[in-house]
């Protein structure tokens, strides 16, 4: 799918709706966040047309790296057409102009809410992480001094005590998203609540991937190839998990995902979370238990 | 004074977000070489070089022009068109100038420990700028890179402080490419 916006429309903002000295401050602040992977550069977060919650700073971190020939996607959680994922897609058809795409291999930018795409990403592309806490310290410490303090002297005991207390209490790392990870062995950062089953993508992936926290406001980022490790203990190795199904449309046995209630007998169905790659397989004729029943029922 | 008037971006928005693009390629992928186009800056400022300073320069970024940058010409043409305060080196977020006049590099900003990104990005003019030269290891090089480093000691120096230290783009005619302060360097 490629829509292009109206132009009358896209003539009375500037492209990509930041003026451009806000646009230069975020571009700033992302070259920044580059040089040092993991850390988390302050940037002086401007209020958008969407409430806080909804991706204000992924979206402003797209703003400042969109340009005209760039292809986007957005996902939320996985989803192409969840409401999120919609109005700011069309948000940046309107503003920029830019063409849009559902494909996960034909976008050339990427704005996503707590995913990584199932389809490996490929050099060139840009995923832009929606960012609610940034700082993966806070829900230990509340003090940003004390936190900024304990990256400066690379303090992350505390992170490792409250791992090892999911351990104690039951039996296993019970952290299941926004897993803390260790980038380059320097910084821990919050790689934004993704399920710890997407950890592996974020190391050695061939795209650059930027963080941007809205409310919080903070951006970072992993350059390309930047090595990423989830943090465990010698033994209780970190796990990448998910539901133990395959998917009931598309089949696929090593995809993330969702499980859907469907009606109140207690019947249940597990989906791919990402819906580009559960439609791409349907279309190539690979079907689920659930899949050919359901595609006739119009869903 | 005319000449300070024209030479800037003619579609400001749209060519600032490409060379802003192409500017966090190389920063992202130490040792490749992108073209950056669109100004036309008075000498001896390279095209990448003056593209680099309106897409990244305002009234809030203080500027250090060195040696022979240090000209009418060239600060007339920076406070038209981005309205950067032009400042000492040890005052400055970015240095803009040839690798023998920033000398000596002590002078410029290296960040603070809780916060490393308050340093000074260099923009490095060159003679000349090819994927030739020192190796480079580190985050956005999947194994290993070259580029047309002017010295190597100043850059594992920049590294060993790592997280502080600089950031710098090379410039030469309109092509660019950047070295930030986590690439490991050696000789080849």
């Amino acid at each position: 799918m490629t829509l292009h916006a109206d132009p009358v429309a896209a003539e009375s903002y500037n492209f990509a709706y930041l003026d451009e000295q806000t646009k230069r401050m975020i571009r700033r602040a992302i070259l920044k966040a580059v040089a040092v992977p993991g850390y988390q550069v302050p940037f002086a977060s401007r209020e958008m047309p969407m409430p806080y919650g909804w991706g204000t700073g992924g979206v402003q971190v797209t703003a400042a790296c969109l340009t005209p020939d760039d292809r986007l996607k957005v996902i939320d959680q996985g989803a192409d057409d969840t409401t999120n994922a919609v109005s700011i897609r069309k948000f940046f058809q309107r503003t920029a102009g830019v063409a849009v795409t559902e494909a996960t291999a034909e976008a050339t930018v990427i704005q996503t809410r707590h995913r990584i795409p199932e389809t490996p990403l490929t050099s060139g592309q840009i995923l832009v992480y929606q960012v609610p806490i940034p700082e993966p310290l806070r829900f230990l410490e509340p003090r940003e001094t004390e936190t900024r303090k304990m990256h400066e002297l690379e303090e992350y005991g505390l992170i490792h005590v409250k791992l090892y207390e999911d351990i104690a209490r039951h039996g296993t790392i019970a952290t299941s998203y926004a897993y803390p990870v260790k980038v380059e062995g320097r910084y821990v950062m919050d790689p934004s609540p993704i399920p710890k089953f997407d950890n592996p993508k974020l190391s050695g992936s061939p795209a650059l991937q930027l963080f941007g926290a809205g409310r919080e406001q903070r951006i970072y980022a992993l350059p390309p190839f930047s090595h990423v490790v989830s943090l465990d203990f010698d033994d209780h190795p970190f796990e990448a998990t998910k539901a133990p199904h395959d998917c009931d449309l598309c089949g696929a046995d090593d995809s993330y995902l969702d499980e859907v209630i469907t009606d109140d007998q207690g019947s249940r169905m597990f989906v791919c979370s990402d819906t580009d790659f559960c439609r791409t397989r349907q279309a190539e004729g690979q079907l689920g238990v659930l899949g050919a029943p359901v595609l006739k029922g119009g869903v | 004074m005319s000449a300070a008037l024209s030479g800037g971006f003619a579609q400001a928005p749209v060519q600032s977000a490409q060379a802003f693009r192409a500017a966090l390629m190389v920063m992202s992928q130490p040792g490749t070489i992108h073209l950056l186009e669109g100004a036309l800056p008075p000498a001896p400022l390279s095209v990448a070089a003056g593209v680099l300073v309106l897409t990244l320069c305002d009234g809030t970024t203080p500027l250090h022009l060195a040696g022979a940058y240090d000209c009418a010409a060239l600060r007339d043409w920076i406070t038209f068109h981005c309205g950067a305060p032009l400042v000492a080196a040890q005052d400055a977020m970015f240095a803009l100038g040839d690798w023998a006049t920033l000398q000596p590099l002590g002078r410029f900003a290296i960040g603070v420990p809780d916060y490393p990104d308050r340093s000074a990005t260099m923009i490095v003019e060159m003679a000349n700028l090819s994927a030739k030269g020192a190796l480079l290891r580190g985050p956005g090089i999947e194994d290993q890179a070259q580029l047309s480093l002017p010295e190597l000691a100043a850059f594992q120096a920049n590294r060993a402080l790592f997280p502080l230290g600089f950031d710098c783009f090379f410039t030469h005619g309109n092509r660019a490419a950047a070295l930030p302060r986590s690439t490991r360097v050696e000789a080849v």
